[in-house]
């Protein structure tokens, strides 16, 4: 099932009525979700994920714009008849109830058409159960579970009765962190098996990338930037999207642009053809860096921490807004670690230059 | 664990309430099973030295007295009738305060008022509301409340409480009050209990499609059930200690002018027993205890298996 928002708006109004102050929790989201995709929803807190899931669950209303199932507008649907599952962040696992009455009670609710018999219920809860891992579990009251297995039953519960759209709350913060990498690799499999279009939401960028096929990076209610991980990552369309997406995270200086050529502090460290001359950030993927004896760019070396496979040089710049500068260097090459300081040539594709007043991106060519 | 070097310390603090306990709870629970068993024990004859026999000579008097049974029949009456009724007229309104959002404040506030109320107070005002004075004439000199509603919707006057009145009538006026006067508090534990319950149940509920009747039948009963066993028990508790109700609204006769005591309870039996036949009383009240332990037992067994905590 595609989903569809179009210019939707939600607005709290203010809590005190004197000062009048609205809260724009989402501001004018327009964008579409392709069927049977796992899509994440990924911002800081009070970014307004949450209440755009809300929406689409129908739990909140909008203020203004729609939401298309497909082709149907279920902008005006209640809840009840939209025919999403959703996750809580915390489960809301009944929790007087078994796991087996859990996945139960959205079937025992079809009417009509849709009503099942007692068999055909209990074989469809068994298959959910099942597709989770939990099968064994049945009879467990939630209280006598871990997280993990709350988490995998309120699915099951969500899964249970085929919705339309799957909707996830941050399902994974909850978790210890062994069991958060375990769960979404879980929920990417569930997903793929299901076929069913799934949207969860999540602060953390980390488990957005690993996991969905498209993010949606939001901030403060206003959508900043829509499509597959990589391309995201690769391609920031303003210095929030670069902060936000990447650990280590990306690493910020202050620089200008003068003659085509892009300085940090005093040095010209990169040619960026076709920029007109001005001061702008400049944003350094860690594994942007080269660490080369004439490279044009000179950082100040604290200490080198070695990782196996790849190295990460913590150095300092005065440029920086960052109080360290971070590399991750491939292991082969050996950096001296009583130096006092290092040179780096840049990687021209892991360098993006904002502009400083609005923080977009400034491209330049690529050679 | 407390040190044992700082033992005293505890001691002393625990002191003014074990004192007060020892004085006020078990020397009276004590002495309420000596009394009990010794025959025909009156204060009086104790101070003055006379000697009783040994034995359940008080409790065959009980159960042989004849108001006994009267008021064994009007307390499990009383109590059977009204803790359903008020328990479940207080869900109800719980259920219905919850769930509205304006003046939702003034009328928690209305319907805690009678807790704060004096019961005898209350009483009377019950007494008035049900009352009938009877003169010389073909018509009743004046009426309650009551029954000019019973008049305006065309039915007969009925004397609820007055001098001739039937038993039934008068089981009436003390269910309505009782269950009146037990409401309020009621409200208060299921309504604090509804508001404790995570909202997102509830949302869980609408995703899934949840009819309103199941989702009050199967998620806001069982989630409220550790309050509901609390109001039942502490209810039929309440219940079999019925009295100032009684007098309340019949006097201290506790029953309607000519049928003296007909509306007697355990309480009131017990009361009436001190002063002239202690053995009697604490015997009665040994027996209340008894009964009160069986129902609680009973609930408490029925509500383990229904509540789910």
């Amino acid at each position: 099932m595609k989903v569809v928002l179009q210019n939707l708006t939600k607005i709290f109004p203010s809590r005190n009525k004197k000062s009048g102050e609205e809260v724009v929790a989402v501001n004018d989201f327009t964008f579409e979700i392709p069927d049977g995709k796992l899509i994440g929803l990924l911002g800081p807190s009070g970014c307004g994920k949450s209440t755009t899931l809300y929406m689409i669950s129908g739990l909140q209303k909008p203020t203004g714009g729609k939401i298309f199932f497909g082709d149907d507008d279920v902008t005006e649907l209640p809840t009840e008849s939209r025919g999403v599952g959703l996750v809580f962040q915390n489960y809301a696992l009944y929790p007087h109830m078994t796991v087996k009455q859990n996945i139960l009670f959205p079937l025992q609710n079809l009417k009509g058409a849709d009503k099942m018999s007692k068999a055909e219920m209990l074989k469809r809860a068994t298959e959910a159960a099942k597709l989770v891992q939990i099968d064994n579990l049945m009879e467990r009251k939630p209280s006598e579970l871990s997280g993990g297995q709350q988490q995998r039953v309120a699915i099951a519960r969500a899964l249970v009765k085929m919705p339309r759209v799957l909707l996830l709350d941050e399902p994974l913060s909850n978790l210890d962190a062994r069991l958060r990498l375990q769960t979404r690799e879980e929920i990417r499999r569930i997903q793929r098996e299901t076929g069913i279009t799934t949207i969860f939401v999540t602060h953390d960028q980390e488990e957005a990338m690993s996991i969905s096929d498209m993010i949606v990076v939001m901030k403060l209610g206003v959508l900043q930037q829509i499509g597959a991980p990589q391309e995201v990552y690769d391609d920031p369309h303003n210095l929030f999207v670069a902060k936000f997406l990447g650990t280590p995270p990306i690493n910020v200086f202050e620089g200008a642009v003068s003659g085509g050529k892009l300085i940090i502090g005093e040095q010209a460290v990169l040619d960026v053809p076709g920029v007109a001359d001005q001061d702008v950030y400049v944003g350094i993927r860690p594994e942007g860096f080269i660490p080369e004896e004439n490279g044009p760019m000179t950082c100040n070396l604290s200490s080198v921490e070695v990782m196996g496979r790849d190295s990460s040089l913590v150095t300092t710049h005065t440029a920086s807004l960052n109080p360290l500068v971070r590399s991750i260097i491939d292991s082969d090459i050996k950096v001296d670690p009583a130096a006092e300081t290092v040179n780096f040539s840049l990687k021209p594709h892991k360098v993006f230059i904002f502009n400083k007043e609005t923080e977009d991106r400034i491209y330049f060519e690529v050679n | 664990m407390v040190d044992s070097k700082h033992q005293w310390k505890a001691w002393l603090y625990l002191a003014p309430a074990i004192v007060l306990l020892l004085i006020f709870t078990v020397w009276p629970i004590f002495n309420t099973i000596r009394m009990s068993l010794l025959e025909g024990y009156t204060t009086m004859q104790d101070v003055a030295g006379v000697s009783f026999n040994f034995g359940i000579g008080n409790f065959k008097n009980v159960l042989e007295y004849h108001g006994f049974i009267t008021c064994l029949k009007n307390t499990i009456l009383l109590c059977v009738l009204t803790v359903p009724i008020s328990t479940f007229l207080a869900l109800l309104i719980a259920v219905a305060l919850n769930s509205i959002k304006p003046l939702q404040r003034f009328l928690q506030t209305v319907f805690f008022m009678p807790y704060v109320t004096n019961s005898i107070a209350i009483g009377m005002v019950f007494a008035a509301m049900f009352n009938m004075i009877i003169g010389g004439g073909a018509r009743p000199d004046s009426v309650g409340i009551v029954n000019n509603v019973l008049e305006a919707f065309g039915f007969e006057y009925i004397n609820w409480m007055n001098a001739g009145s039937e038993y039934w009538a008068n089981i009436v006026v003390m269910v309505v009050y009782i269950v009146w006067n037990a409401l309020p508090f009621k409200i208060l534990i299921l309504l604090g209990g509804l508001q404790s319950v995570n909202k997102q149940y509830y949302e869980a509920a609408r995703v899934d499609s949840t009819p309103r009747w199941r989702v009050f039948t199967k998620i806001t009963i069982p989630l409220l059930s550790p309050m509901l066993a609390y109001v039942i028990i502490t209810g039929f508790i309440g219940g079999f200690k019925e009295y100032s109700s009684i007098v309340g609204i019949f006097g201290e006769k506790m029953g309607p002018v000519g049928q003296q005591y007909s509306l007697d309870t355990m309480v009131g039996f017990i009361y009436r027993a001190i002063g002239n036949n202690e053995g009697r009383a604490s015997a009665a009240a040994l027996i209340l205890f008894g009964i009160i332990f069986i129902v609680t037992m009973i609930n408490l067994y029925v509500s383990k298996k229904k509540t789910h905590y």
